[in-house]
């Protein structure tokens, strides 16, 4: 087991120097001048090359890739042009709403479509089958702006049940916090949904056809028990990986969906900083979702060992 | 009599190729969206650039008086209604499909091509096979729509980095299926004696190896068109793709947002044509793929 979980947590170490790597190149491909930015329109040319020798942007390139590495390493990304403040300070403040978007999504996605998959396998072929899958084909085609304003425009325009826009601390208040961040995670869980759905049902569909559900049958339990107990536990392994892969996805669907919202989360920050171009923020913020979506990867493969003792490498 | 058979087997790959319904609606609808866009210069109504700012935001069917080049008044009817600049909404839907449908196929064209002679050669070098495949998960981890967006903001937006954004996006999943094809082909007895008989490693590589990556490749692409087409209309929904008075369907919808409680159709008419567009895609992928490779079917 102990070697099992070390050579994992090894085998994703290149993985991560590669995106730090990628994550510093790409200020460098940059077609702006930093400096020219940051001084602003009525710069004189002395005065952008001072502020290039401050930044050090005069330096080697693997001279500056040191240094600014060894200031990510220790928790310092850097000062943001747009915003004039400490960028790990700005993500500080964005990052509550983000975790309870994504939080959220990922609970309600599993809660609605693995029950939904199990469906689609035991009744593979009739018209529940088709209606899942056409519904998961769907989650896939729509875009989630599209889904979000038409959630919008339904329950908080049309209905009226649910606020339109906007965001609440949870610590304003639990009530207020449900009800803004509902909309948001059912138009976001779209996506996420169509995913999960569509890889219970295959790995269900294939656990049903094995010998020990046979078996159980033949020893009189109930339908209900033996897609519980036998066949969900046994396709948990694929449908936990999936949700590592919908990372990404979630990921970007965060990013829409929290400009779609008027959410103050990270997304917003990243759109905000993009079009900005405030570089320090937009690489500090590719860098952090790009690590999360890396280590929750390594976590649920680390899970395995704990949904099938079978595994052991 | 090998010929005889050969056109047989044809036929009948073709026939299953029709008879497939999610093939045949995809392509169905695909057809008709590429028919509204090459014909969208006699479909639209009005120029969709053209501003008018006495009809601003207007609902759909909205009558307005126009005034042509002789001073003749004529009555004009605003099918999908006006955005806040006056411009035609059905007009520049119309016009949206070419932008989308071109973004779907040179992505997928040039992530296809570059991906395919990637991955052959990491496949078949093991010396490559270790550099490449560390830049293709390094490219992974980052997140398709983080990657594009900072892309696009680095370089300068425009039509051809938004293509060339998206397609470095998409370039790692080819090379990874690429890839594993060759890993498996390359152990194959017939591809041994044919490095034993001394076949140059090029031929080797064109002849032999690359007609077994074509079937997976050929499912792969359509799902990379569909997955284009979404994150261009993304991009341009967030302000940061092709520039907002090019008529795109993601640009229709940003200039939508700000009215979108009191005109949600500026939002829902282009919404709904992107939608069905990615998802006749799709469908199209997924029949393409339970007939081309079975044992895809499994994967995702």
């Amino acid at each position: 087991m102990f070697r099992y979980i070390s050579k994992r947590v090894i085998a994703t170490l290149p993985v991560m120097v590669m995106v730090v790597v990628l994550v510093f190149l790409m200020l460098r491909l940059s077609a702006a001048d930093p400096a020219a930015i940051i001084a602003g329109d009525n710069a004189t040319t002395e005065q952008i090359q001072e502020i290039r020798v401050q930044l050090g942007l005069d330096q080697p390139v693997l001279v500056q890739f040191g240094a600014w590495l060894s200031k990510v390493s220790t928790g310092n990304l850097g000062e943001s042009f747009f915003f004039k403040k400490q960028v790990s300070e700005l993500i500080l403040d964005r990052i509550e709403p983000t975790l309870s978007l994504a939080l959220c999504t990922i609970i309600l996605s599993v809660f609605i479509a693995v029950p939904l998959g199990v469906l689609a396998a035991y009744y593979t072929g009739t018209w529940i089958d088709r209606v899942v899958m056409g519904l998961a084909v769907m989650g896939f085609s729509i875009p989630v702006f599209v889904v979000g304003y038409l959630f919008m425009w339904l329950f908080s325009i049309e209905l009226s049940w649910l606020p339109v826009q906007g965001y609440q601390r949870i610590s304003e208040g639990f009530w207020g916090w449900l009800q803004k961040i509902l909309l948001p995670c059912f138009a976001l869980s779209a996506v996420y949904c169509a995913l999960i759905a569509r890889i219970t049902r295959t790995s269900v569909q294939e656990v049903l056809g094995e010998d020990y559900i046979r078996t159980a049958h033949a020893k009189g339990l109930t339908n209900q028990i033996v897609l519980m107990r036998h066949a969900l536990r046994n396709a948990a392994v694929p449908i936990v990986t999936v949700i590592g892969i919908g990372i990404a996805l979630l990921i970007g669907g965060v990013v829409v969906t929290e400009s779609v919202f008027s959410i103050p989360g990270l997304g917003r920050l990243t759109v905000d900083a993009v079009l900005a171009r405030d570089f320090p923020t937009v690489q500090a913020l590719v860098l952090l979702f790009s690590l999360t979506s890396v280590m929750i990867n390594l976590l649920i493969d680390l899970s395995y060992t704990l949904f099938d003792p079978r595994i052991r490498y | 009599m090998n010929a005889e058979n050969q056109s047989h087997a044809r036929t009948t790959a073709l026939q299953s190729l029709l008879r497939n319904p999610s093939v045949m609606i995809g392509a169905l609808i695909l057809l008709c969206v590429l028919l509204i866009g090459l014909l969208a210069p006699f479909l639209h109504t009005m120029s969709p650039d053209e501003i008018n700012p006495s009809v601003r935001n207007k609902l759909p069917g909205y009558e307005s008086t126009l005034r042509d080049d002789d001073g003749n008044k004529f009555k004009f009817v605003h099918l999908m209604g006006t955005d806040s600049l006056g411009r035609d909404i059905y007009s520049r839907v119309v016009f949206g499909a070419r932008v989308s449908l071109l973004i779907g196929a040179t992505v997928a064209m040039i992530s296809a091509v570059i991906g395919l002679l990637l991955g052959l050669l990491a496949g078949y070098f093991r010396w490559l096979d270790a550099v490449v495949m560390r830049v293709m998960d390094g490219l992974m981890a980052i997140p398709a729509i983080l990657l594009a967006l900072s892309m696009v903001a680095l370089l300068n937006a425009g039509l051809s980095t938004v293509i060339l954004a998206i397609a470095i996006t998409e370039i790692p999943r080819v090379v990874r299926l690429v890839r594993s094809v060759v890993l498996s082909v390359r152990e194959e007895p017939y591809v041994e004696s044919a490095i034993a008989v001394g076949t140059p490693t090029h031929v080797l590589l064109v002849r032999h190896i690359l007609p077994n990556t074509i079937a997976p490749l050929i499912v792969q692409t359509t799902y990379i068109a569909a997955h284009a087409i979404l994150v261009e209309a993304v991009l341009s929904f967030l302000g940061v793709g092709i520039s907002p008075e090019t008529p795109t369907w993601g640009n229709i919808m940003a200039e939508g947002r700000a009215m979108f409680v009191m005109l949600p159709h500026n939002i829902f008419f282009p919404g709904v044509f992107l939608a069905v567009t990615v998802l006749a895609v799709n469908l199209f992928g997924d029949g393409l793929r339970d007939l081309l490779d079975p044992r895809m079917r499994k994967r995702l």
